[in-house]
């Protein structure tokens, strides 16, 4: 069967009054109706990564390489008519920010019910009915009200369950959910977190779920990737990845968590800032805030291990400790 | 730049003339009182006002002074609504808000309780203008209050958040990533030296790590000028770490106030005792299977009658649905209060008076 998703070393930079690499070499795979929750750090280009699935980004100050195929299409090559027909038909997004996703001066209902027209072409009746069928899945009570209601109408939480309605309004192969949950309640985000997992079985959907949550990566994904500075640090499946993480990045992250913490004690956060993405990495990008840091790490790129089908890690310690297991 | 620059204001007494307390310590910093916001919904061809959302119904509690007040419940319950109308954004249809012993609007105009109130809203995009770049942002507030060294105080409390000044000042709003600007709006915030900081999902774009960083920020700024946090959130660890007091909200009302340990032992109210079951599993092996809360939350147009929370409530009786219950000390914990028949032994609930039944 076709891949779901095939990126290949795609290396990404906005150009401007300084040059940002996003994205650096960056190679991930995902099978047909797969849930990968991606991991990282804040600006370590989780985001970039999404827009960039989906044709998102401005040509004009946006350079890349490499290839991105979602079922075969060579995404990168789309423009025009096609990239319309791609973006929320076959791949659709959550944003994480609502106000770029959902427009102020129309209703909810009409801006879910015209994209299920453009996409499906089915008659406007039909596509309202979708809307209200969709309000009602992602449990916005009276559905049938919120219809009518504007975007600055609703609670945040409310904003963030509409944009997942448009999202899946047309069922899509690829669900991209960029942060979906964050403004919701822990009650209702486990019922949109069990939604997901059963329209993931039924209409055999992948999803990409960007997370700072591990409780949330948890509930909603079998495998996981860490980004760091642009590039994947490690990738497994999400048992390996919470009881068995290898890179210091992602161990810290993991340590970082607030679960079980003493009240008013200090927080671990990891000492030092991320660095400033104004070069592409010539060796590890951790080393500077990394515990384990020898010269090796600071004078090339650290090799990728892959210690089972399907698991990787980017740092020199993963071999000796692995080889031992 | 040293802390005592960055909160002049809150300067240890003896070097402010004219210090900004003005109750004394005992004075609550805030005192909300019955406060109420209904919205009208519109609709029909004329775009008549059809119904009231009541958003926020009757709602009361306070903050001490250099205290942290957690709030937590449904999504649409009216938290946001209560902060903006505790900052003076929207106008409260009743009820009072009292700052430092001033009433808003009577003693206290909104101007003067804009220089002591700073709010983090939940949208971190719409809330900054695109136009500016980060470190305008930062020092326009300081600016406006004419507070010395604007660009300085900016630079140096976006460094305290993690975002080096030399990178990012320069950079507009579209140009960072979410957790990034949700930065900003921290710094901006902090940058115009307030006594009252009412943060709306501030750190739920943020990756543990950075979250960390900032909360250990909030505790030190806390800690050094006494700073007073309304800390609104969805995450509920976050909150039990930052918080002295948890408010839990339902359907536009309170529904329990409890010191932190206190509702972290024991959640009085069923609401509360499904909001706490419904945290995510941290074990990839034992995943949840069924939601905690199951029913759709009620239409806040025409909320149910007696204890809103009574057509989703497993321990409902016939005396939910017909009387309003008292929010009040639990018996032999009075600081811990909740409005829940379940606890008030005279209230005609078969099952009063024994708690919360498994
Ligand atoms: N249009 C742009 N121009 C220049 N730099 C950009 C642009 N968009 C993003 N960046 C930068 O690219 C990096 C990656 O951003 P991205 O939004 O992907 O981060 P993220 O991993 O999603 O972070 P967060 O968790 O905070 O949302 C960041 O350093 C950001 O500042
Ligand atoms: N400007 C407005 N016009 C009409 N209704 C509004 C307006 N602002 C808020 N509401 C309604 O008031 C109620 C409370 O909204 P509020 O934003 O306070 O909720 P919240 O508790 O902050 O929720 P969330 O956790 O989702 O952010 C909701 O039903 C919302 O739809
Ligand atoms: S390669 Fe070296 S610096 Fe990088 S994470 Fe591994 S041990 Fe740390
Ligand atoms: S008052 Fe009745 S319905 Fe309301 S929470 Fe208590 S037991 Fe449940
Ligand atoms: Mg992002
Ligand atoms: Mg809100």
């Amino acid at each position: 069967m076709t891949k779901l998703l095939d990126i290949q070393n795609l290396t990404l930079r906005f150009k401007g009054k300084r040059t940002v690499h996003a994205i650096n070499d960056v190679s991930l795979s995902m099978e047909q109706g797969e849930t990968l929750a991606l991991l990282g750090e804040s600006g370590s280009g989780k985001s970039v990564t999404l827009k960039a699935l989906l044709g998102l980004l401005p040509p004009k100050r946006t350079e890349i390489e490499g290839k991105i195929e979602v079922n075969g299409t060579d995404v990168l090559s789309l423009s025009g008519r096609k990239l319309q027909k791609y973006r929320g038909g076959e791949v659709s997004m959550v944003f994480q920010e609502p106000a770029l996703a959902l427009d102020p001066v129309y209703t909810v209902g009409r801006q879910i019910a015209e994209s299920v027209m453009r996409h499906k072409g089915v008659s406007k009746a039909e596509a309202m009915s979708t809307a209200l069928d969709m309000l009602d899945r992602v449990r916005i009570p009276s559905a049938n009200r919120r219809l009518h209601n504007y975007p600055h109408e609703l609670s945040g939480g409310m904003r963030q369950r509409v944009m997942i309605a448009l999202a899946l309004a047309c069922r899509p192969r690829l669900l991209l959910a960029d942060e979906p949950t964050t403004a919701l309640d822990a009650t209702v985000q486990i019922q949109i977190l069990l939604l997901l997992r059963e329209l993931q079985k039924e209409f055999g959907m992948g999803v990409i779920f960007v997370t700072h949550d591990i409780g949330v990566a948890v509930e909603i994904s079998e495998r996981v990737a860490v980004m760091y500075a642009g590039q994947i640090v490690e990738e497994g499946t999400t048992s390996e990845i919470i009881k068995s993480a290898q890179h210091p990045y992602t161990q810290g992250l993991l340590a970082a968590n607030l679960h079980d913490v003493e009240r008013g004690a200090r927080l671990n956060a990891i000492p030092g800032a991320p660095p400033s993405l104004e070069a592409k990495p010539e060796s590890c990008s951790f080393a500077p805030r990394c515990p384990h840091a020898t010269a090796e790490c600071r004078a090339a790129l650290p090799p990728v291990f892959t210690p089972a089908p399907r698991r990787r890690v980017a740092c020199v310690m993963a071999a000796p400790a692995l080889a031992a297991e | 730049m040293s802390a005592t620059d960055l909160f002049p204001a809150l300067k240890p007494k003896t070097a402010a003339p004219e210090s900004r307390d003005k109750g004394g310590p005992a004075q609550p910093l805030v005192i909300v009182r019955d406060l109420q916001k209904h919205f009208p919904v519109r609709g029909g061809i004329l775009g008549r006002t059809q119904a009231m959302v009541q958003a926020v119904d009757g709602v009361s509690f306070e903050v001490k002074k250099g205290e942290t007040l957690g709030i937590v419940g449904e999504s649409g319950c009216g938290k946001s609504t209560t902060a903006r109308l505790l900052i003076g954004l929207i106008e409260k249809d009743k009820g009072e808000i009292i700052f430092d012993g001033q009433g808003l609007g009577d003693a206290l105009s909104l101007k003067e309780l804009r220089k002591d109130v700073q709010m983090v809203f939940q949208d971190s995009y719409a809330s900054l203008n695109p136009r500016l770049t980060i470190e305008d942002s930062v020092a326009f507030g300081a600016k406006v209050q004419g507070l010395d060294d604007p660009n300085g105080r900016a630079r140096s409390l976006m460094a305290r958040v993690g975002l080096d000044p030399d990178r990012f000042a320069h950079r507009y709003p579209h140009e960072l990533s979410g957790g990034q600007r949700q930065r900003v709006n921290i710094a901006r915030a902090l940058a115009m030296s307030p006594r009252l900081v009412v943060l709306d999902e501030a750190v739920s774009a943020l990756d543990k790590s950075v979250e960390a960083q900032v909360l250990n920020l909030l505790s030190d700024l806390r800690r050094e000028f006494g700073l007073t946090y309304i800390f609104i959130s969805h995450d509920l660890n976050v909150v039990r770490y930052i918080s002295d007091r948890i408010l839990v909200m339902y359907l536009g009302e309170v529904v329990e106030v409890a010191p932190v340990d206190s509702i972290w032992r024991e959640q009085a109210h069923p609401y509360t005792r499904s909001l706490f079951s419904a945290m995510p599993s941290m074990d990839p092996d034992n995943r949840t299977q069924e939601p905690p809360l199951a029913g759709d939350p009620p239409n806040p147009i025409d909320p149910p009658k007696g204890c809103r929370f009574h057509t989703r409530c497993r321990f409902a009786s016939e005396v939910c649905k017909t009387r309003v219950p008292k929010l009040q000390g639990l018996p032999g914990n009075a600081e811990h209060l909740a409005a829940c028949h379940l606890h008030d032994a005279t209230s005609g609930h078969p099952k009063a008076g024994q708690g919360v039944p498994q």
